[in-house]
């Protein structure tokens, strides 16, 4: 269930230059949340900045009922969340998303992601780690210097395989070049992605090419995060261009069948 | 205390209520808190047919406020009786449905329908900046919103409220068309037109380019409009345009608001709404208020 919490700040980690992993204490939310889901975040006293910051979930603590997020310093909201210190609260809306990453029909799951877009995998390869799925994890970054969570992913992943566009660490490329591989071994029955819109695009063409069931998790502009205004839309793909439907990212997701959503 | 009013015909147990668009047909919020709390709710814009909005980007935050433009996307008014009515009647508070159109007659079949649905009065949107037909094109003249509320009073036995668009000069000759034209109240404002411009790509945010701006930074001109339309007409008003807290709703009623509407706030805290009722409450205890209705258009003009 969806709930509002004064969560306390209970560790701040400084990942990069600008990006933060906050855990803290919000055993309500963790209670029911999934892989994919994301909270809603006030960052401001005031009215301005007006509006919550969506953020996705990275990590869940059932037992301990700690949730932990990690972001990217984008403008002002972003900007004065990664200004609180350890043992402040933080009001917090969430689990929210009703579209959440499936994985119990396949066995082996091969969940891709880029730049700051593999946060919200962990939770997914944890889970489906602990139920005996064959986890494969792609992660791709810029360079080396942008190289994110390598041990944390290597713990929940049975094969880790790190990129960078650039060559200067681990595997030269892009990630999907090797999950491309992969899949014409046949290694693959499902994929997971999240990350920039042009890797999205060309994974969830891959996808389809190859047959293969695929969930992305997607974003857009937001404005409540619950459901109500409408603002964050998506068009089905089986909507035509003169009479476009739409979901919402809040709501039918963040994740989607990747068959479903035109991007 | 007393903190009963009767809106437009509309009876309610208290005059906050949740503003069209904001609140969706009730059923996100209802896990939050019970929605009997409210005076009123105000549903998302409904129309004939089903819409399907316009294009993303929608919705962009500016300094203390949101512009959006969403396009009236609705399931159509055939899937609000069957659905969203049923659920919206379990709670005890008046239900005012939005009804949106593109032209005269859409307006009037919608009009038709919703006079036989069990519901408290039905709040006309002549203001919606964000689609190309119908709607502000028909609110922004004083003769266009006269002729509009006029042919759908003929149909309508329900209590009528007619929903203003501030884009426009003399926002109180536009009120008296409604009332003109036998409406029981006006609500206002709806959004102001905006726009916003990424600097990098030199495009507009929104992919209609413009939006209606909402949320605290529209409220003073809400609070002047209030005003004005308040001198001009004598049926009530639904003040609405950036209340976040109980402070603004008592700064709308004094401007001469009968009852008031939470908008973007419903955004930043779903309890925003009946925080506000205690609020107002604890205003009234403070200030020896005994009822609500005493604070009507008691703003002392310099």
């Amino acid at each position: 269930m969806v709930v509002k919490v004064q969560a306390k700040l209970l560790d701040k980690i400084k990942l990069k230059e600008n990006i933060y992993h906050f855990k803290v204490e919000a055993p309500e939310i963790v209670k029911t949340a999934k892989p994919g889901n994301f909270i809603e975040i006030r960052v401001s006293n005031n009215t301005d900045p007006f509006i919550r910051r969506p953020i996705s979930i990275h990590n869940i603590d059932k037992n301990k009922g700690i949730l932990e997020f990690i972001f990217q310093i984008k403008g002002e909201g972003t900007k004065n969340l990664s200004k609180k210190n350890i043992g402040e609260e933080i009001d917090i809306i969430g689990p929210l998303g009703n579209g959440t990453f499936k994985y119990n029909e396949y066995q082996n799951i091969a969940v891709i992601g880029g730049g700051i877009g593999v946060f919200p995998l962990y939770e997914l390869c944890k889970e489906a780690k602990e139920d005996n799925k064959h986890v494969s994890t792609y992660l791709g970054f810029r360079s080396k210097d942008f190289v994110l969570l390598e041990k944390e992913f290597k713990k929940v992943s049975d094969n880790l395989i790190i990129t960078t566009d650039d060559g200067s660490y681990a595997n030269t490329g892009f990630a999907i070049n090797y999950l491309e591989e992969d899949i014409n071994q046949g290694k693959v029955s499902s994929i997971y992605a999240c990350g920039p819109l042009p890797m999205l695009k060309a994974i969830r063409k891959l996808s389809i090419e190859k047959n293969i069931p695929c969930q992305i998790s997607l974003e857009e502009r937001m404005g409540c995060g619950l459901g109500v205004c409408l603002g964050c839309a998506v068009k089905t793909a089986e909507s035509s261009k003169e009479n476009p439907q739409y979901w919402h990212v809040c709501k039918g997701g963040p994740v989607f069948n990747a068959k479903l959503v035109e991007i | 205390m007393n903190t009963r009013i009767n809106f437009a015909g509309i009876k309610m147990k208290n005059p906050v209520t949740v503003a069209s668009g904001t609140f969706g047909y009730g059923r996100e919020f209802h896990n939050f808190f019970d929605l009997s709390k409210l005076g009123g709710i105000i549903t998302k814009g409904t129309s004939l047919k089903p819409r399907s909005g316009n294009k993303p980007p929608r919705i962009c935050e500016t300094a203390s406020g949101i512009l959006n433009s969403i396009g009236l996307q609705n399931p159509g008014i055939e899937y609000f009786a069957q659905n969203d009515l049923p659920f919206l009647k379990k709670f005890d508070t008046a239900i005012i449905v939005n009804a949106c159109g593109s032209t005269v007659d859409e307006y009037v079949e919608l009009c038709k329908i919703l006079n036989k649905l069990d519901i408290d009065g039905v709040e006309l949107n002549l203001s919606c900046p964000n689609v190309k037909a119908g709607c502000m094109a028909f609110g922004n003249t004083y003769d266009g919103v006269k002729e509009i509320t006029s042919k759908v009073r003929k149909v309508l036995d329900k209590p009528l409220i007619v929903k203003l668009t501030p884009n426009v000069t003399d926002i109180a000759s536009i009120a008296k068309g409604a009332e003109d034209a036998g409406a029981d109240g006006v609500s206002l404002i709806n959004t102001l037109l905006g726009m916003k411009i990424d600097i990098h790509t030199r495009k507009p945010i929104l992919a209609n380019n413009t939006g209606g701006l909402s949320g605290p930074a529209v409220k003073p001109v809400a609070i002047r409009m209030v005003y004005q339309v308040s001198q001009a007409v004598n049926i009530p008003i639904l003040g609405m345009g950036g209340i976040i807290n109980g402070e603004d709703a008592i700064e709308f009623m004094l401007a001469g608001a009968t009852a008031i509407s939470i908008g973007a706030g419903n955004f930043i805290d779903p309890y925003t709404s009946i925080n506000t009722i205690s609020e107002i409450k604890n205003y009234m205890i403070k200030n020896n208020i005994e009822n609500i209705n005493d604070i009507i258009g008691k703003v002392q003009i310099n």
